[in-house]
């Protein structure tokens, strides 16, 4: 199990590419990707996820404490390109009302509820 | 030393004079009274070179260099195999320190499933590891409502183990049965969010049922919905609720939602151990779960949980990779 990180600063938008997944053992190696960047007032930092195969709550949480991190600076994060078993995750935790997420795929969500 | 080389060159010419084996066990005598002396394997050899030069002075120089060589990485030997024994040693405490953690965990977080007239409940909670990173807790004043939190806390082990038993002793604090879901999620929601580093957090799906009326009203966390199956449709619902998980911001406002329960109806309340089916993208796990459930809805609450596991944990290849925990409300 493997994961790849990759940035690119293009402006005031941080695009970074993760490959692999993202689970207990790879999570505290994005951890430190993402903590090693600089994170200046109206950056962009857009994550693109269509290459995670797999994401679990460890990895939710490296993802929460960024986006506070990033709110705290006054700047902006998004994720993008989240698979439908992604975006379900994000959907069911409630973290997709509090996040900024865009999907290549159009997803409907059905919570199910009567 | 002096006097240990003197004994070594008898016991040494002793063994070449004849390759006996009592000659080889005085060697093997001598060689523990070394040990008491903390005496290296290097000096050993240092010492048979030293006496070998001694019994056969025309021992060719090659051999001298090979002797030389030989002390050297019985040296380095020494160095690696002290390190390896002290990591052993430090292994061997921390096994015993968990240990000590997972009995108190158990000890600190059991609860009892009640046992009641108007509603059949059974549980069943599994670790991956030695700490579980799902917590069950029953409220339950006897007569008029039982209260249930199914949490998951996000990690596992240790750190997991430290934040459940915050959610316990919050559980704790609420006390009665009768709270509605919303007020126990918003409650829950402040101490941990208070208390927790940013990567922490924790889901639950709160539900309680009133027992005169067999009303289950629910709110979630960021839960994975729960399976409720109407037998006077003979359909499956799912239970979910809008709801960010606990921990991550303050004053979040949670919803809550009432069904009533019926004759054959049952709610089956799980983590996402028992959804999340790691390397299969296709398996659509929650439909296993209802098939498998009315395959065996003529047993107990518990017995249906305890076949849940066993199905599911065939199912996955490799076993299950996460805990399992699974709770069933069986009207």
């Amino acid at each position: 199990m493997n994961i790849n990180v990759k940035f690119q600063k293009d402006g005031e938008v941080v695009h970074g590419y993760i490959d692999g997944e993202i689970d207990t053992y790879t999570a505290p190696i994005l951890r430190e990707e993402l903590d090693a960047l600089e994170i200046e007032k109206d950056l962009l930092v857009q994550l693109d996820l269509s290459k995670v195969s797999y994401l679990d709550s460890t990895g939710l949480g490296i993802f929460v404490a960024f986006y506070k991190k990033v709110v705290k600076e006054n700047a902006h994060f998004k994720l993008v390109g989240l698979t439908a078993r992604l975006v379900r995750l994000f959907e069911i935790t409630g973290l997709s009302e509090l996040m900024d997420i865009e999907t290549n795929t159009k997803v409907e969500y059905n919570n199910e509820s009567i | 030393m002096k006097e240990l080389k003197i004994q070594y060159k008898k016991i040494l010419v002793d063994y070449i004079e004849n390759q006996s084996e009592r000659n080889l066990y005085i060697g093997q005598n001598f060689i523990r009274q070394l040990i008491q002396k903390n005496i290296t394997p290097e000096e050993v050899i240092h010492m048979h070179k030293q006496v070998m030069e001694e019994i056969f002075p025309e021992l060719p120089v090659v051999s001298r260099h090979g002797y030389d060589f030989l002390i050297e990485i019985m040296v380095y030997f020494g160095l690696t195999l002290k390190e390896h024994q002290m990591l052993l040693e430090q292994q061997e405490e921390m096994r015993i320190e968990m240990n000590v953690a997972t009995k108190i965990q158990s000890v600190l977080l059991k609860t009892t499933v009640p046992q009641i007239d108007e509603i059949d409940i059974g549980m069943l909670s599994i670790p991956i590891r030695k700490m579980n990173g799902d917590y069950v807790h029953f409220l339950n004043d006897e007569e008029n409502y039982v209260g249930v939190a199914v949490t998951d806390v996000v990690g596992k082990g240790v750190p997991a183990a430290l934040c459940m038993s915050m959610v316990k002793y919050g559980l704790d604090t609420l006390e009665y049965a009768e709270n509605n879901p919303s007020y126990v999620l918003e409650v829950l929601n402040r101490i941990i969010e208070k208390s927790v580093d940013d990567s922490m957090f924790v889901s639950m799906f709160y539900g309680r049922l009133d027992l005169a009326r067999s009303i289950f009203t629910y709110g979630s966390a960021g839960h994975e919905p729960a399976i409720y199956y109407n037998a006077a449709d003979n359909a499956f619902y799912g239970l979910g609720a809008k709801g960010l998980l606990l921990g991550i911001m303050p004053e979040m406002k949670y919803e809550q939602t009432e069904i009533p329960l019926y004759e054959g109806d049952f709610i089956i309340m799980m983590t996402d151990g028992v959804t999340e089916f790691r390397h299969d993208d296709k398996i659509d796990s929650r439909k296993i779960i209802e098939q498998l459930a009315l395959t065996y809805s003529h047993l107990s609450a518990q017995e249906m949980c305890e076949k849940l596991y066993e199905e599911l944990q065939k199912l996955q290849e490799q076993g299950l990779d996460d805990d399992f925990t699974v709770v069933i409300f069986k009207k």
